[in-house]
Parts: structure tokens; C-alpha cells; sequence
């Protein structure tokens, strides 16, 4: 696998205060790569540097070659990274229909249309004039993860899908993850449960007070180390 | 009759002060924007066109043709160059800088025209009139005042509402961190908010000109007459604006039918009263 996006060192600030201490972190084309890690060890703002809702300029960070520190959002949207952001954040004078075409506004083709994105979430289809802000929690998430799909992102981010879900929405929610995936898209899967996260993803990396704590494949780590390093003390006592 | 008529009068009039609102609450609705400059802007637009007349000898609706494109692009610029400093986070550096802007622009008018009330003469225009029946008859200047605003107000709500630009704008008003997730840039998507906003402020200055007499120091009373319309209306609703303008216009008519000296006072005791009864306003934005 060639590695789709690559960041080194990477440093990460709000204000004077530090949140990522010198990440190193990548991800190949179509693989799928969980973050774990507690509340505050700094997954969102991994996300939002990615992202450049956090800018961070002048910093080791390439996706398919190209450097994208520093560059602003929209940029990095149309480069191919989208993002179903942490709390669903759909717009809410926006019927859920015109959220899904927003996302079309990047302006890549692919795949990933007005059509597919309702076959893949069929009650989106049912629920296409209403207003976002009546929707389900769950039915809200598949907005939000079909609004980033209609970019065409070859890299996908999920921040906290599972996030105030009851289990059987979160399953129902992460059964069209696979058949993303088929397209080739890359994802990288923010999560706090740490089993969902093992189950779906091929490589794991956690997070701890803005440091990497651990990484490797997923199906080597096993729920002891990672809880280790999920939780920080432990790894300091062994 | 003579009631009727006052309140007939104050529904034309609260056109005139649907288009100064309009533009007022576009860029509050989409920027969370406050131009305190916004009547001066009027102001200057109508001085344009009494220039662009005395110059060219041009008849003063055809200097719609260039004031409005021409404020349009001025708004962006003014905004791509400026006003995105100040855009987007905190309300107090916008108030503060197009207070500011407000001065500057006054006394450049005053510098360039003299303090000197003018008009802008629209020739037999001025003086038509439509029967309507009933005793009743309406100037044909307030009429069309009314209508265009109509017009402007119906322009607005289908660009906002059936769109792509319009989605994108009513996203940013949402959530402007967001919408630079869908690719879209948010200086460039201000940048064309605020050429809309000018061109509305641009079409309101020329009709303003043709409307009634104007001063370089006439802009902070449309200004408030504008806030008043938005406030009463609802903030960031476009159809809420057109029901201000009219509340302010009839309260102002019907004031001035009781005394004179009431017109000014009598709407802004309405505005008053509205904010204590129901200080969202008349057709409050949907929100959940």
C-alpha cells in the first residue's frame, strides 16, 4: 500500500496551549485506520489540522504527495478529504436533501451521487424535504456521513459516529461503512469504543494527552494493551 | 377616508423602508454583519446618481444601470479587501469600524456636495398619480417604490432559496466553519453577500434620490429607520423585513395624520412596543 497521507512530527496548538505533541501517523490508499483515545487526548484536533480548520502551517504534512499544512478548508476539501465532523454539524435552516448537495459543492465526480448516497441510507430517500434539524440522531449521522461521501473523498473522516447512539443505529450506521470502503475510499475512524473501533478498522492508532500512545494492526493489538494506552498509567508502570 | 389614505400612504412608504432593510439584513442574516454605514452608503449611492445625472444628462432611473453593478463590485472588493477582517467572529470590530466608515463618508459628501438638500427630478414621474378608486389615488413614484421592493424581496428569496449560491450562503449563515468543509470559500461567498447587499443599498439610494430630498447628513436616520424595519420584522427574514417596513410606514403615517410632529415619534413608539411584546419579531427565522 502507498500511503495516501503521511504527517511526521506533527504539532498542533490553541493558543499557548499544546494539544498534539509530534504526531507521526499515515494512512494507504484504501485502508482504514481507527483513533482511539479518552475525551481530550486530542483525536478532534488531529481532525481539525487534517482538515485545516486548524491551521498549521509549514508542517510535515502530505496527502498523495502534495503538501496541505497550512492550506485553508476549502482547499483541502476539493484535494480530497471530507470529513463527517464531530457532533453531525448539518446545516440546520437546510432540508436534508440540500445538506447532501452541499456536499456536492466540492466539485469532484466519482461514485458518489445524490442516488447512490440514498441507496446506501434508504430512509434519507423518505426523509429528502425535511428539515435536518427533525431528524433521529442516528438518521442525522447518515446525513452528515452521506454529505462527506458526495465529495468523492479518497479520504473519509468519521468523528464519533457512535457518539449519543443507541447500539443497534451504531451497527446499522457501521454495515455501509464496507461498502464505502469498495470504492476505494480511505477512512479514518474516530471513535471511543474501543471494540467497534478493532472491529472495523485495519490498522489502530491511540491517542493519549496529545501524544501517540500506540499503533499497529488491529487485529494484533489486543484489548489490554490498548486499554493501557488508552487510559495512560499503566503503560508508564510496565 | 382621509385614515384610509394615511395608512395607504404608510404601506407605499414602508416599501422604501423594505429596501433599506433589505440590504441591512442580508448582511446580518448571512455575516452576522452590523453597517452602522448602511444609510450613508444609501446616502452616497444617491448622490451618485445625481452626479452620474448632472454629467451625463442621463434620465435618473437609467442610472440604475451603473450605480447598482457598480456598488455590487465595490461590495466585493470593500469586503474581500476590508470588511473580512472584521467578518465572521466577534459583532463589536464591525459596529466600531463602519461607525467610523459612517463619519468619514459624511463629510466626504459634505466636502464634495455641500451641506445642501437635494432631489433628484424624475420629470412627469414625479407628479402621476394611479386612482385607485374610492377617492383614493397613489403617486406613482411610492408605487413603484413599493413594487420594486416587492421585487427585490422576491429576487432574494428565490436566489436564497432555490440556488446553489443561496444553499451556500443560508450554510454559512448556519455554520461558517462547516461550509468550508463543502469546499466553498468563505471569503468569496461574503464577498458575493455583500455585493447583493450593495446592490439592494445602490437601487434603494437611486429610488431614495427620485423619492425625497436627501443631505449628506440624511444617512443615520435611514439607518435607524432600516434597523427598526429589521428588528420589527425579525432578524435575518427577508418576507419579516417587507412586514417592518410597512408596520413602520403605516405607524408613521397614521402619526402624522393625528399631528405632524407625531410621524417620527409614532414609529418609533410602535418599534418600541414591538420589542416589549415580541422582541423576536414579526416573522422570526425558524430555528431549532
Amino acid at each position: 500500500m502507498s500511503a495516501l497521507l503521511e504527517i511526521s512530527g506533527l504539532d498542533a496548538f490553541y493558543g499557548d496551549f499544546q494539544a498534539l505533541f509530534g504526531i507521526d501517523f499515515h494512512v494507504g490508499e484504501g485502508e482504514c485506520v481507527a483513533l482511539v483515545g479518552a475525551n481530550g487526548a486530542g483525536k478532534t484536533t488531529f481532525l481539525r489540522c487534517l482538515t485545516g480548520l486548524l491551521l498549521v502551517p509549514g508542517q510535515d504534512m502530505t496527502f498523495d504527495g502534495h503538501p496541505i499544512a497550512g492550506l485553508p478548508p476549502h482547499m483541502i476539501a476539493r484535494a480530497g478529504i471530507a470529513m463527517s465532523p464531530e457532533g453531525r454539524r448539518l446545516f440546520p435552516s437546510l432540508s436534508v436533501e440540500e445538506n447532501l448537495l452541499l456536499g456536492a459543492n466540492v466539485g469532484r465526480a466519482g461514485d458518489w451521487t445524490l442516488r447512490s448516497v440514498k441507496a446506501l441510507f434508504p430512509v434519507l430517500e423518505e426523509k429528502a424535504g425535511t428539515p435536518s434539524t427533525l431528524l433521529s440522531g442516528g438518521q442525522q449521522q447518515m446525513v452528515a456521513i452521506g454529505r462527506a461521501l458526495m465529495a468523492n473523498p479518497r479520504l473519509l473522516l468519521l468523528d464519533e459516529v457512535s457518539l449519543g447512539l443507541a447500539p443497534v443505529i451504531v451497527r446499522s450506521i457501521f454495515a455501509a461503512l464496507p461498502l464505502i470502503r469498495a470504492g476505494g475510499t480511505s477512512v479514518i475512524l474516530v471513535e471511543q469504543d474501543i471494540s467497534q473501533a478493532v472491529a472495523m478498522s485495519d490498522r489502530l492508532y491511540c491517542l493519549q494527552e496529545g501524544h501517540v500512545s500506540l499503533t499497529g494492526p488491529s487485529t494484533e493489538l489486543n484489548r489490554e494493551r490498548i486499554s493501557a494506552a488508552y487510559f495512560g498509567r499503566m503503560t508508564e508502570d510496565a | 377616508m382621509e385614515w384610509l389614505n394615511a395608512i395607504l400612504q404608510g404601506v407605499l412608504l414602508g416599501g422604501l423602508y423594505a429596501l433599506f432593510a433589505a440590504g441591512l439584513s442580508l448582511m446580518f442574516g448571512v455575516m452576522r454583519f452590523v453597517n452602522l454605514a448602511h444609510g450613508d452608503f444609501i446616502v452616497a449611492a444617491a448622490f451618485a446618481a445625481l452626479l452620474l445625472v448632472d454629467l451625463t444628462g442621463m434620465p435618473p432611473l437609467a442610472t440604475l444601470a451603473v450605480i447598482v453593478p457598480a456598488m455590487a463590485l465595490a461590495g466585493y472588493i470593500g469586503q474581500r479587501v476590508m470588511l473580512n477582517r472584521l467578518t465572521g467572529g466577534d459583532l463589536l470590530p464591525s459596529i466600531l469600524v463602519t461607525f467610523g466608515l459612517s463619519v468619514i463618508l459624511q463629510n466626504l459628501l459634505l466636502e464634495g456636495f455641500s451641506a445642501d438638500s437635494r432631489r433628484l427630478s424624475a420629470g412627469w414621474l414625479d407628479t402621476a398619480a394611479v386612482q385607485i378608486g374610492g377617492g383614493l389615488s397613489v403617486g406613482a413614484v411610492p408605487l413603484l417604490l413599493f413594487l420594486t421592493a416587492i421585487g427585490v424581496l422576491g429576487l432574494l428569496s428565490w436566489v436564497f432559496g432555490r440556488t446553489g449560491t443561496g444553499r451556500l450562503l443560508r450554510a454559512t449563515s448556519d455554520d461558517p466553519e462547516i461550509v468550508g468543509l463543502m469546499g466553498a470559500d468563505k471569503k468569496h461567498l461574503y464577498g458575493i453577500a455583500m455585493a447583493m447587499a450593495a446592490a439592494v443599498v445602490g437601487l434603494a439610494g437611486v429610488l431614495l434620490a427620485i423619492k425625497t430630498n436627501f443631505d449628506p447628513a440624511s444617512g443615520p436616520i435611514r439607518l435607524l429607520f432600516a434597523f427598526e424595519a429589521v428588528i420589527i420584522g425579525g432578524l435575518g427574514s427577508l418576507w419579516g423585513t417587507l412586514a417592518g417596513g410597512i408596520l413602520l410606514g403605516v405607524a408613521q403615517g397614521v402619526g402624522a395624520q393625528i399631528d405632524p410632529g407625531l410621524q417620527i415619534l409614532a414609529g418609533h413608539l410602535v418599534f418600541l412596543a414591538i420589542l416589549i411584546l415580541k422582541p423576536q419579531g414579526l416573522l422570526p427565522r425558524q430555528r431549532s
